[in-house]
């Protein structure tokens, strides 16, 4: 499949932002969100603003972004309509706590303010991130053609890489803005885990994956032997070609996945570990900078394998032997 | 709405016959003709006379070689949308621009309602959908809705442009769902099939199996008996000569 930038831009984005919010949520309706201005503002601008840069970078890949309403009346029926829906349904609770935190509980310095309301706000901003981002997953999930997104793999995937990323600007902005707030370096630690072994259960499941679809089965030619294309019907690439017969990163998947352990899991891991040195200061701040930027640059190619390892049956009619 | 309507009792669809088309792309060319002024029009052409030529087509013929050595063959095989019955490129469309009728079975797309987003054409195992960069939007076979129905037309043309113009009527057009229409008694005569029925779209349209290839036995005595000598001996020698050589 085509890895569309915008797409995949659009899924790194949101989802550590709605990894980052969950999280700010899970800790407001936990009462263990910090008090401290610069960590509430910075935060939830760095969550709404990856979130709204993603979906705005959603719609650039579309025909007609103007007619973008449309896609909110289908959610009977269509994962992406119901993403849409609760993607900006999601906004309704969720802003409405942030404006609660940075307006009356902040300069009150008091997280008990109204104990009611807030919780529910964040639950319901907590539960609305797992949908959305699963959402995103089941709009891959749910396509029959593609044997590889039919992994039963793929919304843990999507879950996990969201706790992971949202776990990393977590800590990234609390080791600046709030240190001792708890257990952020361990969030990270299990959002690492969490992430890492669903990517692998994933990657060892596409790689033993043998799609029941065949030329053979595509033609309904199998039974009187192999079937081979003879002639294209185009002698330059189509539509359906350049869209779901994107080979290049398929060629170097393993370089790729190399990359992927690196800079999604492994110099995070490490950067990580060097922001917890109280004693560096300021430079714990930067390594777990650093390590949110390395986590999100390797999930960018994560996310480009996603589509590049995905094969459609369509290739099947344009001389692929398998699906 | 994209959920599906209740299945029709009334499936229109094509019946192809893999014995008989010959490759020569008439219905593709003539489906380009008339769709390029029809319901879905325009039909997109992107540099048609440069180099790099591409562009919109709802029905493309492929050539495959099955099979090996005497029992091979070569197939022409062409390729549109199969107005399947659990068609998940309607269910996945946000917009409710795709539809599969109800009276009919034919799906379609509202382009007025499309935003592009190209989500059907993946959820399509077929490639039945081809997206128009040019409009922004998604098109695909229509089945000719805008000939079929057309009282315009000579009763004689109201089927697809694809099955009026193959010349070698191995088109066929008519309601898959009556099981005594003669779409469906051609199905059963022939053994008609639905491509990749693993996939679960429940496909309306039917191919038709090449027929067994007749054998000739090996090539030693494949010689057909015309080619023994025939002249008469009172051809004269250098007659008979010339037959025997040349048989």
């Amino acid at each position: 499949m085509h890895p569309a930038f915008s797409v995949i831009f659009f899924t790194v984005s949101s989802g550590a932002g709605y990894g980052l919010l969950g999280l700010m949520a899970a800790y407001g309706l936990a009462q263990r969100l910090p008090l401290d201005p610069w960590f509430g503002w910075i935060g939830f601008i760095l969550a709404f603003g990856l979130i709204s840069v993603g979906l705005l970078s959603s719609l650039a890949h579309l025909g007609h972004p103007e007619r973008f309403l449309r896609a909110f009346s289908q959610w009977r029926s269509s994962w992406l309509s119901r993403e849409a829906v609760l993607s900006t349904g999601t906004y309704i609770p969720a802003g409405i706590f942030a404006l609660y935190w940075l307006f009356l509980a902040i300069p009150a310095r008091d997280a008990t303010l109204w104990p009611l309301l807030p919780a529910l706000l964040s639950a319901l901003a907590a539960a609305g991130c797992i949908a959305t981002v699963t959402c995103t997953a089941m709009i891959y999930g749910s396509l029959k053609p593609i044997a590889q997104w039919r992994s039963r793999w793929v919304i843990p995937n999507y879950l996990g890489h969201s706790l992971f990323t949202g776990a990393l600007l977590l800590h990234a902005l609390s080791t600046i803005f709030a240190p001792g707030t708890d257990a952020t370096a361990a969030l990270v630690v299990v959002g690492l885990v969490v992430s890492l072994a669903v990517k692998l259960a994933y990657w060892r499941a596409i790689d033993r994956m043998v799609s029941p679809s065949t030329p053979g089965t595509a033609t309904g030619l199998g039974r009187f032997g192999e079937v081979r294309l003879l002639e294209s019907p185009n002698t330059s690439e189509n539509y359906l070609q350049q869209e779901m017969g994107y080979r290049i990163a398929r060629k170097h998947a393993r370089k790729l996945r190399a990359f992927v352990m690196i800079f999604a899991y492994g110099l995070p891991f490490l950067l990580t570990l060097v922001s917890l040195v109280t004693m560096l200061g300021v430079y714990g701040g930067i390594a777990a900078i650093l390590a949110a930027l390395s986590g999100l640059s390797g999930m960018l190619v994560e996310r480009w394998l996603f589509f590049a390892q995905a094969k459609h049956t369509v290739m099947l009619y344009y001389g692929a032997k398998t699906a | 709405m994209t959920s599906l309507p209740t299945p029709s009792a009334k499936k229109l669809g094509l019946v192809i016959d893999l014995d008989t088309c010959v490759g020569c792309h008439a219905c593709a060319v003539n489906c380009k003709q008339w769709n390029s002024g029809g319901v879905a029009a325009p039909m997109t052409d992107i540099a048609p006379y440069g180099a790099d030529p591409s562009g919109v087509w709802f029905n493309r013929i492929h050539a495959f070689e099955v099979g090996e050595g005497d029992s091979g063959r070569t197939v022409h095989f062409p390729r549109s949308c199969l107005h399947c019955d659990t068609p998940a490129c309607v269910t996945v469309c946000p917009t409710g621009a795709s539809y599969k009728r109800a009276e009919d079975g034919i799906v379609l797309v509202d382009e007025s309602k499309c935003i592009g987003c190209k989500l059907c054409s993946w959820a399509c195992p077929y490639g039945a959908r081809e997206y128009d960069i040019t409009e922004g939007v998604m098109k695909k076979c229509t089945l000719c809705v805008d000939r079929i129905y057309n009282e315009n037309l000579p009763e004689a043309e109201r089927v697809p442009a694809c099955v009026s113009t193959c010349p070698a009527s191995a088109r066929h057009f008519g309601d898959l769902g009556d099981p005594d229409s003669t779409v469906s008694q051609l199905v059963a005569d022939r053994g008609g099939y639905a491509l990749m029925p693993e996939q679960g779209y429940a496909p309306v349209n039917r191919y038709l199996p090449p027929r067994p290839k007749t054998s000739c036995g090996s090539s030693a005595q494949a010689m057909p008996s015309a080619l023994a000598p025939t002249a008469p001996d009172s051809a004269g020698k250098f007659l008979q000569w010339i037959d025997r050589l040349l048989s």
